[in-house]
C-alpha cells in the first residue's frame, strides 16, 4: 500500500504554515502506511550545505559531530532534531565530511545534503515521527512525505521514505519495481551509489542520474516512463520544483488538489481535507504516464 | 428530512440508520455532510429512498446499492456503485477507477470524467459518462451499456461478452475481441433511452455516437490454438 502527501505553495504567505499543513495529511496517511515514516521539507535557502545525518540518538550523534570537528579541525554548527542532526557547511566540505563519516562513524548515515532541502524519517506511526521532529513547526516552500507499508524490503529506518541521491534531490513512491537490479547496476557503472537494496532509491538514482546528464525534472520522469518496468506513483521535489508521474496502467492512487495558493497530492482525498480553501480546489487526479510539472521562479 | 454532518457523526452510524430503513418509511431524504473523502459512504442501500451526500467521498460510494438513490455533490473515489443492483447513482463531479464495476443493474451517471476500468465486468448497469473514460473500461463487460460522451482511452471493451458501448468522442484503441458494430434502429432506440433517462433527450443526437460490441471469437476455444498447449 503506502501513502503519499505533497504541498508545492505557490503563495509565499503559507510558507510559515508549510509543516502544520503537511504534518496533518502525513497523519491522516496513517492507515496507508503505519511501519515508517519519513518526509523532505524545503525551508529558505542558505549559502551553506545542509547534511542531514541520522543516528541512533541524540548522544551518539554528538559524539560522532564532535569527532568530526576534531579530526578535520573544522567544527560545523549542528541543529540536532531527535535522531536527525542537520550539519551546515560549505559546499566544497561535503565530500570530506562525507568520507569521514564512512571511515570513522558506521552508525550515523546521511539522510540528505541541500541547499533547502533537510530530510527526516523513522520507523513509526506517522503521527508520532512528525512529532519527534517538530513537523508542524517547520517552515518551507515544499515538502513530501510518505508513509510505508513494508512490502519489498523490512521495516527499517533505511527503507523508509524519502531517498535522496541528489542535492536537493528527494523521491517518494507507492508501487514496486521489478527492474531495480538491472538498473542500480547500470547506474552504478555511471558512477552512482546506493545506500540499500530498495527499489525506490534506485528510482531517486535514475533521476539523478539524468538530470545530472542535462535533463530536466520533466524530461528525466518523461525517460522513467521507457526505463523503469513496474508500479509506480512518484512525487519528486527538487530545489525549486516538484513533480508527480504514475505508471501507465495507474495501478496506484494519486489525487490532486490546486488552488491559486497551492498544488497538494495525496494518495487518497481525505489527506487533503484539512488544506485552506480545499471546498474551492480543482480536485483531480493525475492522468496515467503524464509528467506533471510545478517550477517557483 | 435527516443531515447527517460526518464530522459530528459516525460513518457506521449512518450506514446503520440507512440499512435499518423499512420499505414504507417516510424518512425518504436524506442529506449527508462533509463527506471529506470517506470510504465507503452510504453502501448497501435496500430502500427507495434519495441521499444527498454534499462534497467529494472516497471508495466504493453507493456501493451494492438497491433501490435507493445517491448523489454526490462532487468526485467519486474508487468503484463507486461497484456491484450496484437496483436504483440510480449520480456523481456530479469525476469518478475514479472501476466506477460501476461488476455492477448488475441501475442507473450510474457521472457528469465529469471517469477514471481507468469504467464499468468493469458490468453486468446489467446503464452507465453514462458525460465526459471521457480512462483505459480498459468495459474490460470482461457482460451486459448492459455504457454510454459515454467524450472519449475512451486505451483498449475499450477488451475481452467483452456482451454489453454494449455507445461512444461518441474518439476510442483510442479497442481492446481484445471488442469491435465496431452498425448502429440499427434498435441501437438508436436504446441509446435514446438512455440519454433521456440522463437528462440528455433533444440536447444530445443519438446520431453522433458509433457502437463498439463484442466480436464473439473469445466464446469458445479455437482449435488453431490446440498448439499453445
Amino acid at each position: 500500500m503506502c501513502g503519499i502527501v505533497g504541498l508545492f505553495l505557490k503563495n509565499p504567505q503559507l510558507e510559515p504554515q508549510l509543516g502544520a499543513l503537511l504534518a496533518s495529511m502525513l497523519g491522516t496517511m496513517t492507515d496507508r502506511g503505519p511501519d515508517s515514516a519519513g518526509f523532505a521539507v524545503y525551508g529558505s535557502a542558505t549559502e551553506d550545505l545542509k547534511l542531514t545525518l541520522r543516528g541512533p540518538g541524540e548522544a551518539a550523534l554528538r559524539a560522532g559531530i564532535a569527532a568530526l570537528a576534531a579530526a578535520t579541525g573544522r567544527p560545523h554548527a549542528a541543529e540536532m532534531r531527535d535522531t536527525h542532526a542537520v550539519l551546515s557547511m560549505p559546499a566544497e566540505a561535503e565530500d570530506e565530511v562525507r568520507t569521514w563519516l564512512r571511515a570513522n562513524a558506521p552508525g550515523l548515515d546521511v539522510v540528505s545534503a541541500g541547499r533547502r532541502m533537510e530530510i527526516y524519517k523513522e520507523v513509526g506511526l506517522p503521527a508520532a515521527v512528525a512529532a519527534r521532529f517538530d513537523l508542524a513547526g517547520m517552515a518551507g516552500s515544499h515538502g513530501i512525505g510518505h508513509t510505508r507499508m513494508a512490502t519489498e524490503s523490512a521495516v527499517t529506518t533505511r527503507g523508509a521514505h524519502p531517498f535522496s541521491t541528489g542535492t536537493d534531490e528527494c523521491l517518494v513512491h507507492n508501487g514496486s519495481l521489478s527492474n531495480h537490479n538491472d538498473l542500480r547496476r547500470r547506474l552504478g557503472r555511471a558512477g552512482l551509489s546506493f545506500a540499500t537494496q530498495n527499489d525506490t532509491e534506485v528510482a531517486a538514482g535514475y533521476l539523478t542520474w539524468r538530470m545530472r546528464e542535462g535533463a530536466s525534472l520533466g524530461q528525466a520522469l518523461e525517460a522513467s516512463l521507457d526505463d523503469l518496468d513496474g508500479f509506480f506513483t512518484f512525487v519528486v521535489g527538487t530545489e525549486t520544483g516538484f513533480a508527480v508521474l504514475r505508471d501507465p496502467i495507474a495501478c496506484k492512487p494519486a489525487v490532486m488538489a490546486e488552488t491559486d495558493d497551492y498544488v497538494a497530492f495525496g494518495s487518497e482525498y481525505r489527506a487533503l481535507v484539512g488544506l485552506p480553501g480545499i471546498a474551492a480546489a480543482s480536485v483531480f487526479e493525475p492522468e496515467p504516464a503524464r509528467v506533471y510539472v510545478w517550477e517557483r521562479h | 428530512m435527516p443531515t447527517i454532518d460526518l464530522r459530528t457523526s459516525a460513518l457506521r452510524d449512518l450506514n446503520r440508520a440507512l440499512h435499518a430503513l423499512a420499505p414504507d418509511t417516510n424518512e425518504t431524504r436524506w442529506i449527508v455532510e462533509n463527506p471529506d473523502g470517506r470510504h465507503a459512504v452510504a453502501v448497501g442501500l435496500d430502500a427507495a429512498v434519495s441521499v444527498e451526500i454534499d462534497g467529494h467521498v472516497g471508495y466504493y460510494c453507493a456501493g451494492m446499492n438497491k433501490q435507493a438513490s445517491v448523489v454526490v455533490n462532487g468526485n467519486a473515489g474508487v468503484g463507486v456503485a461497484e456491484n450496484m443492483i437496483s436504483g440510480f447513482v449520480h456523481v456530479r463531479g469525476d469518478a475514479s477507477q472501476a466506477a460501476g464495476a461488476t455492477a448488475h443493474g441501475g442507473m450510474l451517471l457521472i457528469d465529469g470524467n471517469a477514471g481507468a476500468r469504467c464499468g468493469i465486468s458490468m453486468k446489467g448497469v446503464d452507465i453514462l459518462v458525460k465526459g471521457s473514460i480512462g483505459h480498459m473500461s468495459a474490460f470482461m463487460a457482460q451486459a448492459g451499456t455504457l454510454t459515454v460522451l467524450g472519449d475512451a482511452g486505451e483498449a475499450l471493451g477488451d475481452s467483452l461478452y456482451e454489453a454494449r458501448l455507445y461512444v461518441r468522442g474518439s476510442v483510442t484503441s479497442l481492446g481484445a475481441d471488442c469491435i465496431e458494430k452498425a448502429m440499427r434502429d434498435e441501437h438508436r432506440a436504446q441509446l435514446f433511452a438512455r440519454l433521456e433517462a440522463a437528462g440528455l433527450a433533444g440536447e444530445v443526437d443519438a446520431g453522433e455516437f458509433r457502437r463498439y460490441g463484442s466480436a464473439r471469437s473469445l466464446y469458445h476455444f479455437h482449435v488453431d490454438n490446440a498448439g499453445a498447449y
